[in-house]
């Protein structure tokens, strides 16, 4: 793989974050598209489990007329041309660029020391033994180097028919400022409010993290860090955000895209059970449980956390194992929601079908045209 | 990084913005002694300080509208007159810690609870028609809560009680795990309510770390889902007392029959010490 050639590891490790987010997401599982009111108008009501130095959204659904290829969306931290002649440079030799434009802002809204920010339409230009690798692949190992090696560009998202929206400010604020809605529409839109503490409150620390359509909004701090992310270097994923969500992101594009486990699985493999409930198993789940600890252990997310993750057609929430951050769902008709608090779900839906909260390390996972998240019910309170 | 490290402009995202509440009297409307607040667009402190600038006018019974997710209600209660108690209607959603520090005043919510009902409540009543999240009655150590439906992790965490003081919670339905941790004291009834019959109670490691007070679990529980620092004991007459009273109570805010719930097999878990980890940390 082109990873291997280009990159050494990092032996630095940079400081790990402390958080309590606020989380959302909502999706139509029949799949029609919205705007993003309800993600914008949710996080609003949860305004203060962010401090203003972080939001962001992913939308699915969101380039309907380019969803062929891969939309690669950049930023360009203190507006950096040479960085984005670099990334041109770069895209030009190893993509065919369909159409690329900035990506619409709106100037009047206040945000702090804001990047350039890009979107490009490619399509892979595989050379030589680039034909051997899947067009995912290629597209990592490409975003992999652009985040590694060009100064001052990091990818927010690299999916196709979807983008992440991030920057330094309160959600409504960078929704605003990048216009979300007015401009787009998705089946399936996170969000998140950050509250960092000891790392900076920069652009690209921002969440969701993503790579290809895999984003991640995460309320927590993931004390395993270190581990997860020397297992994630074996695999060539290399973490330059500064902030440790960034594992969850490429560990989901590990272990269900590149090894094809469904979240069913890997939400054993992050928030695994307790050894001694185990012992009150059956025998083929106590097998199975056990199997995963050992093959995966250094992909388990120690910690406090609550996720939401999302790529095309599914979404899912998960909580470590004794819950130490809240997650709660809710359903009316097709629109299935994840929420860091039930007020936050009721505020844009009042009239709810059904809220419930998962057990810890239970996923809820919502499925386009399934009707799977009930799955999570009878478990939950 | 240094230079992007932006905490010089941090904004408060409680109190920024936050209009005095004189300004806010097109969101009160009195008749009397009744108030109604409309809490749509309230920030938490805004609410509050309406709730308490209502009571200071000596209105004594208060229904708040359109709630979602406002933290805190009820807190901040200390009247003049420490006799003098308020009632608060809520509709729909309080926010997390509802009536934490509660000064014994009566919040009936008409709808779920977030995280945190009753934080380190003193005295009063939290009647919920719903379900409440994680950690209700935390550090809770007066008054009485009642959650007509399920409650989620931790609930009763560190409750407490001292001389006469003996707080109480009555929950309708299930709980999740974790339930009694390093309880210290009071009274917990769970009823289990909504599970069929032989059907486990959902919560597991209940009591761990409990060194006072007493839960009565109605329904069943496997042995492996209790803490290991609790015991499990038969009913005795004074516990069949207490029971009978609360579950009175209970029924009476949400129109159970008392009886049918009584008939139900209680059993009592008790701490096995008063200091569960004395030996691992003292030396």
């Amino acid at each position: 793989m082109l990873a291997k050639r280009f990159f050494a590891s990092e032996r630095h490790l940079p400081d790990k974050d402390h958080e309590a987010c606020g989380l959302f997401g909502v999706m139509d599982i029949s799949g029609k598209r919205f705007g993003g009111e309800m993600a914008i108008n949710a996080i609003k009501n949860i305004k203060v489990r962010g401090n203003g130095l972080g939001g962001g959204f992913a939308v699915y659904g969101l380039y309907p007329d380019y969803k062929d290829y891969y939309a690669l969306q950049i930023m360009f931290q203190n507006k950096n041309a040479a960085a984005k002649e670099k990334v041109e440079d770069f895209l030009v030799e190893h993509f065919n660029i369909v159409y690329d434009e900035e990506i619409p802002t709106n100037p009047g809204v206040n945000v702090f020391c804001p990047p350039l920010v890009w979107r490009y339409f490619v399509a892979p230009k595989k050379k030589g033994e680039d034909h051997g690798m899947s067009d995912d692949d290629y597209v990592v190992s490409r975003v992999m180097y652009i985040n590694t090696s060009i100064e001052d560009a990091y990818v927010f998202s690299s999916g196709k028919d979807m983008g992440v929206f991030k920057g330094v400010g309160f959600p409504e604020e960078i929704a605003a400022y990048f216009l979300l809605d007015e401009l787009y529409e998705g089946y399936l839109w996170t969000v998140h409010s950050r509250f960092p503490t000891n790392t900076p409150g920069w652009w690209g620390g921002a969440h969701p993290f993503s790579i290809l359509d895999w984003t991640v909004v995460h309320n927590g701090e993931i004390s395993s860090y270190g581990t997860n992310r020397r297992f994630l270097e074996m695999h060539n994923y290399y973490c330059t955000l500064f902030t440790d969500t960034e594992v969850m992101a490429y560990a989901v594009d590990l272990l269900m895209r590149r090894q094809g486990l469904p979240i069913e699985v890997v939400s054993r493999i992050f928030a695994p059970p307790m050894w001694d409930l185990l012992e009150h198993m059956e025998e083929k789940e106590k097998k199975l449980y056990t199997t995963l600890r050992m093959v995966y252990a250094p992909l388990l997310i120690n910690g406090p956390f609550t996720v939401i993750v999302a790529h095309h057609n599914e979404m899912f929430g998960l909580t470590d194992r004794i819950r130490l951050r809240p997650i709660t769902a809710g359903a009316r008709g097709d629109l299935v929601f994840l929420s860091s608090e039930e007020a936050a779900i009721r505020c844009v839906c009042p009239d709810l079908d059904l809220a419930w909260t998962p057990r810890g390390g239970e996923p809820v996972v919502v499925r386009l045209g399934s009707r799977d998240h009930l799955l999570s019910l009878p478990e939950s309170v | 990084m240094s230079n992007l490290n932006v905490k010089f402009g941090l904004r408060d995202m409680f109190l920024d913005g936050v209009r005095p509440a004189a300004t806010l009297v097109k969101y009160v409307s009195t008749n009397g002694t009744s108030a109604e607040i409309d809490a749509l667009g309230l920030k938490h402190k805004e609410l509050n300080d309406l709730l308490r600038a209502v009571a200071l006018q000596g209105v004594t019974r208060i229904t708040v509208k359109n709630v979602f997710g406002q933290r805190y209600i009820g807190t901040r209660l200390y009247l003049p007159d420490p006799e003098k108690k308020v009632e608060i209607k809520i509709f729909k959603n309080p926010g997390n810690d509802l009536g934490a520090f509660l000064n014994g005043h009566r919040i009936i919510v008409y709808g779920n609870a977030q995280d945190g009902v009753g934080n380190t409540m003193d005295d009063g009543e939290i009647i919920i028609h719903g379900r409440a999240g994680d950690i209700a009655a935390m550090s809770m150590r007066g008054g009485k809560i009642f959650i007509r439906d399920n409650v989620g992790y931790r609930a009763a965490i560190h409750m407490k009680e001292y001389a006469g003081k003996v707080p109480v919670l009555v929950i309708g339905g299930t709980a999740q795990d974790f339930f009694g941790e390093y309880m210290a004291g009071g009274i917990v009834i769970l009823l289990g309510l909504n599970l069929k019959e032989n059907e486990r109670h959902k919560a597991r490691y209940i009591g761990t770390g409990m060194h006072g007070g007493v839960i009565y679990l109605r329904g069943c529980v496997e042995e492996y889902q209790l803490g290991k620092e609790v015991g499990v004991r038969e009913l005795n007459e004074r516990d069949r007392e207490i029971v009978e009273r609360y579950v009175g109570e209970f029924s009476a805010h949400f129109g159970f029959s008392a009886d049918e719930i009584c008939k139900g097999k209680f059993q009592k878990l008790l701490p096995v010490s008063k200091r569960p980890y004395g030996k691992i940390y003292a030396y």
